[in-house]
């Protein structure tokens, strides 16, 4: 069984190498991989889900495995998968999501259509022209970089399965920089464009950002423990020492810990401060747009969060900060999409807007309904992402039908798509119902339901009203663009002639939707059921835990809290946007809402104008070129002027000319001085002999020298 | 003063002052006949001597022979021009100097070898020198080999003058 | 005899002595030559002198001084001939200007 945990991730990355090396030319090839390999994790996942379902107290009799990986001294650092209840239902939704969206894609990059007349790898496609029955129009065209993005797309699912599975901290570090990596590739895909280049760079260096602050946590983690892997951390006796521990600021060791490791959440999440880059992010295709940023990797922060929650709710004050940046950033994000006009932008926002519900959970403890919201958020923002993607391909094939350039994102250029493509229509409003939490029928009502039931229950009035208004502002602007894109007439040429999309397409949306609609009734609490259809969802989850929570006492307020925000909003979208059909008659259209409360314009300020400043004026001029080269300069010139002192001043005169020029001068004079000896004439030479034999005998005989 | 002794000293300034007008004249014929006197008064000192084969060898060899050679070669060699000017060497004080150190240095040499100024023992009576000296010379116990070589020489001398003495014949 | 040995050797030595200024000091070939010949002489005195003092028996002397004779015959035989062989090439008999062999 636990061989199947560790194959998980392993076909996406298996896909992903083979598609870069091999098969880049073959469309289908590549396609065809990337889908087999998704199916087989997919297969993988399912397998594992139902035997951990099957299994008896499974939290307690976990599918976990380890090895010994990293030595340290006389220990191991040990890496491995563990599959708990928690585990079990992420792999579901991941599977799921993560298929649809590789079938999806075939569709979305227009397999099947011929290559553009001018398209570029790099840029979108742009359509080509084509004859038929004599009648000339353009249509849209398959993507160049059709197999890289299959490439890339497997390489994140490896990253996400990783994640998942890994029983350790480091192992989920890992998986959560490969996501990390393929979110900067993805975003940028289309590298042609300054501003996709420029959105790949601002979720890199965000999200960086909380990946340091998580990286330290890691650390502390290691430090404290001796190990990363959950196991060990999670122990009684562990907790215990870590909640007792007092640390930096206040903080017990617990909570120093859990702050650092949510930051990363912060900022993989984007949670306020660090929320920036999500709407930046949509400038990925769409496919993009709903795997990272709708149900893997924004869900892979709040995973963490939950995964660690025993820790976290070891400090009241870390709880404190988490509850707080949940319900803050939930209305806040929400406020923000009530007035943006591009129907990806409103999903990005709505996006931040509930993963702040699920961390407002768990800064209430509301373990279970965190990660029933994540589930069930996964499924119908994946559907919604997807479906936008719909709308934009039927619009596009408007725009390239018509001729007509325009924005085709642009919700005010809609109107009247729900005779036009059908499917879509359906699929969206059941996923936009879940997503406003409608009554019963959809996944949303049960999870949102259960958050407020549970912050109301435990006390936390105000995280719960602030919950409750963005709940209904998400159903107000959820309504509003519903009724902009699909209700009354088609504002635009291209509306006009818009159409469904293949079935590429429309089948993922389909099997969404049946995800987002059936996937709340497996959490129903005991008070609506009367206690004959269990609460499944909350028995298996809550048995991840040391002991499964208890459910909070019914209380019928936050039931109808939920019933009223959601209806409400709803009908108030619907009655609000019915006649608008120009962005002047929308009053929502506040400057300050519409641009994001300026905070983009705040971090350029406060950060990238001095960190570019530091780069370039005082790194890169100051100290680089100034200072450093101007060591090496002038340590060159000092060479330099060594190397022409010695040569001047040492080596010329003294070893060339002394010694060099002045010995041989030397020899040549002594030569010339000594060749008069050799006169030539006999007499010379004799009367030298005979001088020296005068000199020798009056040494000898005379002196009687050598005697 | 003994009769001999100024035999001796009228011999030795002969010697001696046509030794030192060879030196310093001028004319080069005129010095090799001052030679001839030269030799002349050597071959009496060897009479003195009782070497009486020698100093007829000296007579007939050295000047009759020799002095001619050079009475020849100054023929032969002569040029008008170079009559004229110097015969001596600008710096001649330099070897006249050596000549008196050598001098005197010899002269002190002999002065202090003890036992120099004894006097001759007479001759054995019945020795004939000149016989004792022919049969010294051709004897095979005596100096026969130093003869034969010296006449090999001698050849040697004559076909090398001879030789290095040709014209070459165009 | 009674003429003391010395008188002969300082005889000898004069005469060697007035051939070696004779060879120094003159610039001709040939009255080097007769400079050479003067101290030859000189020997041969000496030699005959000792003979004469020491042992006329033995005739070890006069033959040395025999053989000193042909020895100088035969060089100045050679010495003109070289003589008058350069004096051929060169026009020449000044000592000095026969000097090819120098530097």
């Amino acid at each position: 069984m636990n061989w199947i945990i560790w194959l998980l991730p392993l076909p996406p990355l298996l896909a992903f190498f083979v598609i870069i090396l091999f098969s880049n030319k073959n469309k289908v090839l590549s396609h065809s991989l990337a889908i087999t390999a998704a199916g087989l994790s997919w297969l993988g996942s399912m397998v594992i889900f139902i035997n951990a379902v099957g299994t008896e107290e499974f939290g307690k009799h976990v599918f976990e495995s380890a090895i010994n990986w990293l030595p340290t001294g006389a220990t191991w650092l040990q890496v491995g998968v563990r599959v708990d209840p928690l585990t079990a239902v992420v792999l579901f939704f991941v599977a799921w999501t993560v298929l649809a969206i590789f079938v999806y894609s075939i569709g979305y990059h227009n397999f099947g259509q011929p290559k553009g007349d001018h398209d570029l790898p790099g840029l979108p496609p742009h359509g080509t022209t084509i004859t038929e029955d004599g009648h000339t129009h353009s249509v849209p065209s398959i993507e160049p970089m059709y197999s890289r993005f299959f490439a890339f797309i497997s390489l994140f699912a490896f990253g996400m399965y990783t994640l998942v599975v890994s029983n350790n901290l480091l192992t989920l570090f890992v998986g959560w920089e490969i996501m990390g990596l393929c979110s900067y590739l993805l975003i940028g895909f289309w590298y042609g464009k300054k501003s996709a280049r420029d959105a790949a760079v601002k979720a890199f260096m965000t999200t960086r950002i909380g990946d340091v602050f998580m990286l330290l946590g890691i650390a502390f983690v290691y430090s404290f423990t001796g190990s990363l892997s959950f196991k060990d951390i999670f122990q009684p006796q562990m907790l215990q020492a870590l909640g007792s521990t007092p640390a930096f600021f206040g903080l017990s060791a617990a909570g120093i810990i859990g702050l650092l490791l949510f930051i990363g959440t912060v900022g993989k999440s984007a949670q306020w401060p660090l929320h920036v880059w999500l709407p930046d992010a949509m400038e990925g295709p769409t496919p993009v747009s709903a795997m990272i940023h709708a149900a893997t990797m924004v869900s892979a922060g709040v995973y963490l969060a939950i995964r660690i929650f025993p820790l976290l709710s070891l400090d009241a004050h870390t709880m404190t900060v988490v509850a707080f940046i949940g319900s803050f950033t939930a209305l806040f994000a929400a406020t923000i999409a009530v007035a943006q006009n591009d129907i990806k932008k409103v999903l990005a926002y709505s996006t931040i807007s509930q993963l702040g519900f699920m961390i407002a959970a768990l800064g209430v403890h509301a373990y279970v309904a965190a990660a029933f919201h994540l589930v069930t958020h996964a499924f119908f923002k994946a559907l919604l992402f997807l479906g936008s993607g719909s709308v934009i391909h039927g619009m596009e094939h408007g725009v390239l039908h018509t001729g007509d350039n325009m924005d085709a994102q642009d919700m005010f250029n809609m109107g009247g798509l729900r005779k036009k493509m059908p499917i879509t229509f359906w699929t969206f409003l059941i996923g936009g119902l879940a997503l406003s939490g409608f009554p019963v029928l959809t996944a949303g009502f049960w999870s949102k339901d259960a958050i407020f039931a549970e912050a109301f229950g435990t006390g936390h009035l105000l995280v719960f009203i602030v919950l409750a208004l963005a709940a209904f502002l998400t159903a107000f602007y959820t309504m509003r663009q519903i009724t902009l894109t699909f209700f009354g007439e088609a504002r635009s040429q291209a509306a006009e002639h818009a159409s469904e999309t293949t079935w590429t397409m429309t089948l993922p949306l389909v099997v969404l939707a049946v995800f987002a609609v059936g996937v709340g009734w497996a959490g129903m609490p005991a008070w609506f059921t009367g206690g004959i259809v269990p609460d499944w969802f909350h028995e298996f989850v809550g048995g991840t835990l040391a002991q499964v929570p208890e459910t909070v006492t019914f209380n019928w307020i936050p039931v109808a809290t939920s019933l009223v925000v959601a209806l409400g909003g709803l009908f108030c979208g619907w009655l609000a946007y019915r006649k608008v059909s120009v962005p002047s008659e929308d009053r929502l259209q506040i400057p300050l809402l519409k641009n994001k409360y300026y905070f983009d314009e705040i971090y350029a300020f406060l950060f990238v104008r001095p960190a570019k400043w530091i780069a370039e004026k005082f790194t890169s001029e100051y100290m680089d070129q100034v200072v450093i080269d101007g060591v090496l300069h002038n340590l060159a010139r000092f060479s330099l002027f060594l190397g022409h002192a010695f040569r001047n001043y040492f080596d010329k005169p003294v070893i060339n000319e002394f010694v060099g020029d002045g010995a041989g001068k030397t020899v040549r004079a002594s030569g010339f001085g000594l060749r008069k000896i050799q006169a030539g004439r006999v007499q010379y030479y004799m009367i030298v002999a005979i001088v020296i034999l005068v000199i020798f005998a009056f040494l000898f005989y005379f002196l009687r020298l050598g005697m | 003063m003994t009769a001999e002794q100024i035999i001796f000293l009228l011999t030795g300034a002969l010697v001696l002052g046509s030794a030192i007008m060879v030196v310093t004249v001028r004319n080069l014929l005129h010095a090799a006949l001052w030679l001839v006197a030269s030799l002349f008064g050597v071959a009496v000192l060897y009479a003195i001597l009782q070497a009486n084969f020698l100093a007829v060898v000296q007579v007939v060899v050295y000047i009759g022979a020799i002095a001619i050679l050079f009475i020849f070669a100054v023929m032969l060699t002569r040029r008008e021009l170079m009559e004229k000017g110097r015969q001596t060497r600008p710096n001649w004080w330099i070897p006249a100097l050596l000549g008196l150190l050598l001098l005197t240095g010899l002269v002190l040499l002999i002065l202090n070898i003890p036992g120099i100024n004894r006097t001759a023992a007479a001759l054995p009576v019945g020795l004939d020198t000149v016989q004792a000296l022919g049969t010294a010379l051709v004897s095979p116990d005596a100096y026969v080999l130093p003869f034969e070589v010296a006449s090999v020489l001698m050849l040697a001398a004559l076909v090398g003058a001879v030789y290095v003495a040709t014209v070459d014949k165009k | 005899m009674s003429i003391p040995l010395s008188w002969y050797l300082i005889l000898a030595a004069a005469l060697f002595c007035l051939g070696l200024y004779g060879v120094f000091s003159r610039k001709n070939a040939i009255a080097i030559l007769l400079g050479i010949e003067l101290m030859l002489n000189a020997v041969n005195i000496n030699l005959v002198a000792f003979w004469r003092y020491l042992n006329p028996t033995q005739m070890a002397g006069q033959a040395f001084a025999v053989i000193v004779f042909a020895v100088a015959a035969a060089e100045v035989a050679v010495g003109l001939a070289l003589i008058i062989s350069v004096y051929r090439r060169r026009k020449t008999v000044v000592a000095d200007e026969i000097d090819l062999m120098r530097w």
